[in-house]
């Protein structure tokens, strides 16, 4: 499925009465008519949206397979799954790559660069600014399957361009090093949204402000310190939580490494679709898909809950 | 003085690693298709449209790319349509339990992801003869998007002024009437942002197709792709390039069009 996105808090707004009426019918629509046009789309949420979530809570109490007997006739085991899955050492190997590749290319990666290049073009116009956003949005727009491939030829042993830009050939970037190699790839790739979202909050920023304490002979460290982390607080919080959870669940390192070798970059989403469709054990899968579908929840509802607090 | 010039060397180095590290990987994918035999390094290529032919000539390319074209307008078209009916219902209607649905859906949108949801989708592509189903991709992929999809239009319908349908009405058109020849003109820059947004979601989407299509003739360029760099060997680079370059093309000129008519504020955002 798609990654869906929510928009950033700008666009989110309380409505009601207070703003001008919004509720007013003014084409005399009728709650009747508003209900045809609402339940077509409704329909297909709960059939493959919300029904699949619900059902995955079922399956995982089942040991449902893909093919063999239980396939026909799934049984109930109850928390079986869940205890298997926490059990197996591979799980907690997939959830401890699945943290450090969340903080390592979302966290540390796309926050931190976003965020430097958003301070470092913030006051710029021209092609040099184009040039560098240009770039950090290309990586980001560009079909999965075709980035993927890209740093496949990048990171080639034997003939990639990087190696022969720093001279080491035949070092083998996805065999030695898998979890460095899609950290900095996802990086790549995602750094564009908090570039951004950083862009637009520093635009907010007085500059009243800034010129004040850099009068009182503020370093730009102590600018950034002082000023700039306190008027963007919640943008970075808003960041730092959507990016996570995206890359939380990003499917993307398949493409590059399909989670080998031996595991060694199987993160959780990739972990799932090896249990699952790979194994073929669907039960099993569905136990670990609920529990990325919790860890999604906590921390989607703690991102809602800062979107109404700032209002 | 000193402290100026080494800021400003400092901030170009800086630029300067920064370009390199974001334009080297996308060399490859500029100049390979126009290289005769490439390999994984880049070079400088000699012009050729050789490569092209290959693709040409390819069993599956082109018709993974129409495939491609097929699963993205069918997914935007019905996004845009069922989102732009409730949005604008819920914008104007003050429906029972409206702001407790709309704090739903954003919240489904955020949380029922592809990862997520994989396993049961599959189960029930399996269960409704959905494998193998363009139709049914689009349904599945449609549903995913239409959350966020409607919680976007709605915002833009809020924001869009009530006075026209308000003067059509005392003319006396009907409900029905305002909606279409009234709101819909209105409200098309958000239509259009929807449905390029919907159109580059579903154009890149890779997991989805990769689990529910194993038929190769219907499956889009980001299955094809996929295939072609893993499986049987020796990938063909001089190909797979072309491929890459053709199936690459209209996002960009998609993110080019928005930009420029919209400007490239992310209202949500085009992302994958």
């Amino acid at each position: 499925m798609a990654q869906a996105i929510s928009p950033p808090p700008e666009v989110v707004r309380e409505d009601g009465p207070a703003r001008g009426g919004d509720s007013s019918d003014a084409a005399g629509l009728g709650r009747v008519r508003a209900a045809v046009f609402v339940a077509p789309a409704l329909l297909l949420i709960a059939v493959f949206l919300v029904f699949p979530a619900l059902w995955v809570l079922y399956l995982g109490l089942t040991n449902y397979r893909l093919t063999g007997v239980a396939a026909a006739e799934p049984q109930f085991v109850g928390l079986d799954n869940f205890i298997e899955a926490i059990t197996t050492p591979a799980f907690w190997n997939s959830t401890w790559l699945t943290v450090e590749f969340v903080l390592g290319s979302a966290v540390i990666g796309q926050a931190v660069l976003g965020f430097t290049i958003a301070w470092m073009m913030r006051d710029r116009r021209g092609p040099l600014k184009r040039a560098v956003e240009g770039l950090v949005i290309l990586a980001w727009i560009l079909p999965s399957a075709i980035v993927a491939f890209l740093w496949v030829a990048l990171l080639d042993r034997d003939g990639g361009t990087l190696n022969a830009v720093l001279g080491i050939p035949g070092f083998a970037w996805l065999l030695d090093h898998p979890m460095l190699s899609i950290i900095i790839f996802n990086t790549w790739r995602g750094t564009a949204f908090s570039m951004m979202l950083y862009g637009a909050a520093l635009g907010n920023v007085p500059p009243s402000h800034l010129e004040s304490a850099r009068l009182a002979g503020a370093s730009g460290w102590q600018q950034l310190r002082d000023v700039v982390f306190p008027h963007i607080r919640g943008h970075i919080l808003t960041n730092l939580l959507l990016i996570s959870l995206w890359t939380f669940n990003d499917f993307g390192p398949f493409l590059l490494t399909a989670g080998g070798p031996d595991g060694r970059s199987e993160v959780l989403a990739v972990h799932v679709y090896k249990v699952a469709l790979q194994a073929g054990e669907l039960g099993h899968g569905a136990a670990v898909s609920t529990v990325i579908l919790l860890i999604n929840l906590v921390v989607a509802v703690f991102y809602l809950r800062l979107l109404r607090s700032k209002k | 003085m000193t402290r100026f010039v080494l800021g400003r060397i400092g901030f170009y180095t800086l630029v300067a690693v920064l370009l390199a590290f974001f334009s080297i990987p996308l060399l490859w994918l500029v100049t390979a298709p126009f290289t005769s035999d490439p390999t994984y390094e880049v070079k400088v290529p000699d012009f050729t449209l050789d490569n092209f032919r290959a693709v040409l000539e390819h069993p599956y390319a082109l018709p993974s790319l129409w495939n491609s074209v097929v699963l993205s307008v069918g997914s935007a078209v019905l996004v845009v349509v069922m989102a732009a009916l409730a949005a604008y219902a819920l914008s104007r209607v003050r429906l029972p339990g409206r702001d407790a649905l709309l704090y739903a859906l954003l919240l489904l949108s955020s949380i029922i992801t592809g990862t997520a949801a994989m396993v049961p989708l599959f189960q029930l592509a399996v269960e409704l003869n959905l494998i193998d189903s363009q139709l049914g991709l689009i349904l599945i992929l449609t549903g995913g998007l239409l959350p966020a999809a409607i919680f976007m239009l709605k915002d833009f319908m809020d924001s869009t002024p009530k006075s026209y349908e308000e003067s059509a009405r005392v003319f006396g058109a009907s409900p029905l009437q305002i909606v279409r020849h009234v709101v819909v003109p209105l409200v098309r820059p958000g239509l259009a942002t929807i449905a390029v947004w919907a159109v580059a979601n579903v154009w890149g989407n890779f997991l989805m197709p990769y689990l529910l299509l194993s038929d190769v003739e219907k499956q889009p360029a980001a299955v094809i792709t996929y295939t072609l760099y893993t499986e049987g060997g020796q990938a063909n680079l001089s190909m797979l390039s072309t491929f890459g370059l053709l199936y690459s093309i209209p996002v960009v000129l998609m993110y080019l069009f928005v930009s420029k008519k919209y400007g490239f504020r992310f209202h949500g955002g085009i992302k994958r």
